[in-house]
């Protein structure tokens, strides 16, 4: 059923809805970019729908409402310890198709990869409703059609924003409330389905492109800041820390706390023994598992195409091209053959 | 909701001091456990380590932990009565039905003999279970050796070889020379019959993987164990990740022609 509201009505919906659920949506804050004078789009709760950025792309995706930067697994005493709890609220997210998708990509991680289940993850994850903002238009970087995602399904609300007010697709119980506030419309869900950047997956990557001079390159450009794993939906690594409060030496927490393949230490073991020192081999590494790893195991690819990598790399580096360089490579060695 | 991250309190049991820096605990623990695999230990507050079950059985197993680090130190401070977290245990372990009637060589390096001392004891039990079994274990001083005891039990049972990298306090009186060595002098009558575990430090592994496929020993027939860097043992942290293999889901016991494919 689809609906249309003005400003005052949605947040009239999302009043009533604050009251079993925390709102988070892309919020833009003035002056809090990575340059000087730029601006930070990044996710906040809310509670009015005039907070949401509808324009621009966030710089970082909406992974850290289920996937905390920093999330306690334990609380400890020297004899017990306790889980902490995630509270009773639901959870709803504002965000765009490629984002859906790159929850489906977060799932088969922690939901299904091993054969066990991350209940912190799950946890969150179970309360998640989405409430899907359309793309008027492509930006620069993104290359969500190349890779199946400018579609979105399995959400709540469908949102366009148009004339001052709000066309809304809803599905499911929230139509009631939908109801309550807007008045009967008619609309058809428009997704993206062309990009200015485009790129073309190879159809399988084999080791005659691991040692080849083009990660070289990568190696002396990329400076191993991490930031396009930061970005990046769908990177879902984390390491384990233990500590102690300061002020309470017998008390202290097991927490997860995001890495990157891409930042020194990812793979040190005990005597200092690290394997892919070497940045280039970094890149490698981390495309291999966005556009074929992950797709042997789960049968579609990791990378959803936000295209968030390449608009935070401070050295420019395209993850976009890299792609792409890779593909005419696997070309190349097949018209060799 | 189960909660894969959750420990037990296991009670520490026995100590036992192999070196100066490796330390076998015996724990309390009712586990199923296939050689090979491994559990994460930790001490709530000072941290969490993969660490090999290096023996076991009915309720209790077995650890041999170096002192390498923040939370290993704090390990080898702790005695009988004391108490270690643990849960697992995780990954995939030896396939011994494929050892079954075979001539067995397993090529151990310093503290890689610890993930593969269950199968030493338990070909020791049940003799027939191989053809024969012999160990070939490397170690970087005489002062590093590990499991004395089992050792000599051992050379009662299979045949041992032993070797040190270097003896600079003198007075050792076995051979001296690496690993390899001992792989290309090893009698090998029918290398088509043959299986082959490799344990052991990257460099290790790699050069006796070699010396054993140029004594005639088919890669099919060759495992090795893999150690990575690992915070969850369950396929999710992401710092195992080889290639497209999870070591702490496919591994840490990985097939050569797994194996020897992976890149890094
Ligand atoms: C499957 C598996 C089985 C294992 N089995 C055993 C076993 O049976 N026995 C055993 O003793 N060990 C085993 N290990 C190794 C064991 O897990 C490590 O030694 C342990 O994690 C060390 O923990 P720690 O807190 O004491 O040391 P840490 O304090 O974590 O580190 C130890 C050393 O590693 C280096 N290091 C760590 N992190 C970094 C970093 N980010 N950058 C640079 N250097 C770093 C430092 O030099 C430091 O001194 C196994 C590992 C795996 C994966
Ligand atoms: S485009 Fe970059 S940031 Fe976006 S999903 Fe792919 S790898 Fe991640
Ligand atoms: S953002 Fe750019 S420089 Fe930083 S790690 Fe990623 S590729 Fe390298
Ligand atoms: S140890 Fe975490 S994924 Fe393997």
């Amino acid at each position: 059923m689809a609906y249309w509201l003005d400003m005052d009505s949605f947040n009239g919906i999302l009043k009533e809805l604050s009251a079993d659920n925390v709102v988070y949506a892309p919020v833009k804050m003035t002056g809090k970019g990575a340059f000087s004078g730029t601006d930070l789009v990044a996710y906040r709760e809310i509670s009015g729908v005039e907070q949401i950025e509808f324009k621009e792309k966030s710089r970082f995706s909406p992974k850290e409402i289920v996937f905390p930067i920093t999330q306690t697994l334990l609380y400890f005493t020297e004899e017990e310890y306790a889980v902490p709890g995630t509270g009773e609220k639901g959870i709803i997210v504002f965000c765009r198709p490629c984002d859906v998708n790159a929850f489906k990509r977060l799932d088969e991680i922690f939901l299904r990869n091993g054969g066990r289940v991350d209940s912190y993850y799950r946890e969150l994850r179970e309360k998640v409703r989405f409430f899907v903002i359309e793309c008027a238009e492509s930006f620069d970087s993104c290359f969500c059609v190349s890779m199946g995602t400018n579609r979105a399904d399995g959400y709540d609300v469908f949102i366009r924003a148009a004339g001052g007010g709000f066309l809304c697709d809803v599905r499911g119980d929230l139509a009631t409330l939908f109801e309550k506030f807007g008045g009967p419309a008619e609309m058809s869900l428009r997704f993206i389905e062309e990009n200015k950047t485009k790129v073309s997956i190879p159809e399988s990557v084999d080791q005659s492109v691991f040692g080849h001079g083009i990660w070289r390159e990568y190696a002396s450009r990329c400076i191993a800041c991490g930031r396009c794993t930061v970005s990046c939906p769908t990177c879902s690594c984390f390491t384990m820390q233990d500590i102690f409060y300061e002020d309470n030496p017998n008390r202290g927490e097991r927490r997860r706390v995001w890495a990157s393949c891409m930042i020194d230490g990812f793979t040190a073991m005990a005597g200092g023994h690290g394997f892919r020192e070497d940045h280039g081999d970094r890149m490698r590494f981390k495309l291999m598992h966005k556009i074929s790893d992950f797709r042997k195991r789960f049968g579609y690819n990791m990378c959803v195409g936000c295209g968030r990598c390449d608009d935070v790399c401070p050295e420019y580096i395209s993850f976009a091209r890299a792609i792409n360089r890779v593909d005419a490579l696997m070309k190349e060695a097949v018209e060799n053959v | 909701m189960s909660n894969p991250y959750l420990p037990f309190r296991a009670a520490i049991i026995e100590v036992r001091r192999e070196t100066a820096v490796d330390f076998t605990y015996r724990l309390e623990a009712d586990m199923q456990v296939a050689g090979g695999q491994f559990v994460e230990v930790s001490i709530p507050g000072v941290g969490e380590a993969p660490i090999s079950v290096s023996d076991f059985g009915d309720g209790w197993i077995e650890m041999t932990i170096r002192r390498v680090g923040r939370l290993t130190n704090v390990i080898h401070h702790l005695r009988p009565g004391n108490s270690l977290f643990i849960r697992g245990t995780y990954g995939r372990g030896f396939p011994l039905e494929r050892y079954a009637g075979k001539d067995l060589i397993i090529a151990a390096g310093g503290t890689g003999l610890a993930p593969v001392k269950s199968l030493l004891n338990r070909y020791g039990g049940n003799p027939g279970e191989v053809k024969s079994l012999t160990l070939l274990a490397g170690f970087k001083t005489p002062a590093d050796i590990l499991f004395r005891d089992e050792i000599e039990r051992w050379r009662r049972q299979h045949r041992v070889e032993i070797t040190v990298d270097r003896d600079d306090a003198g007075g050792w009186p076995g051979r001296v020379g690496l690993i390899t060595g001992l792989i290309a002098r090893e009698p090998i009558s029918q290398p088509e019959n043959t299986v082959v575990i490799v344990v052991g430090p990257p460099a290790m592994m790699k050069f006796s993987t070699l010396e054993f496929i140029k004594r005639g020993i088919k890669q099919e027939n060759i495992w090795v164990s893999f150690e990575r860097k690992m915070c969850c043992g369950i396929g999710k942290c992401g710092h195992c990740k080889i290639d497209g293999a999870y070591v702490c889901l496919e591994g840490p016991v990985l097939n050569y022609t797994t194996a020897g494919r992976l890149m890094d």
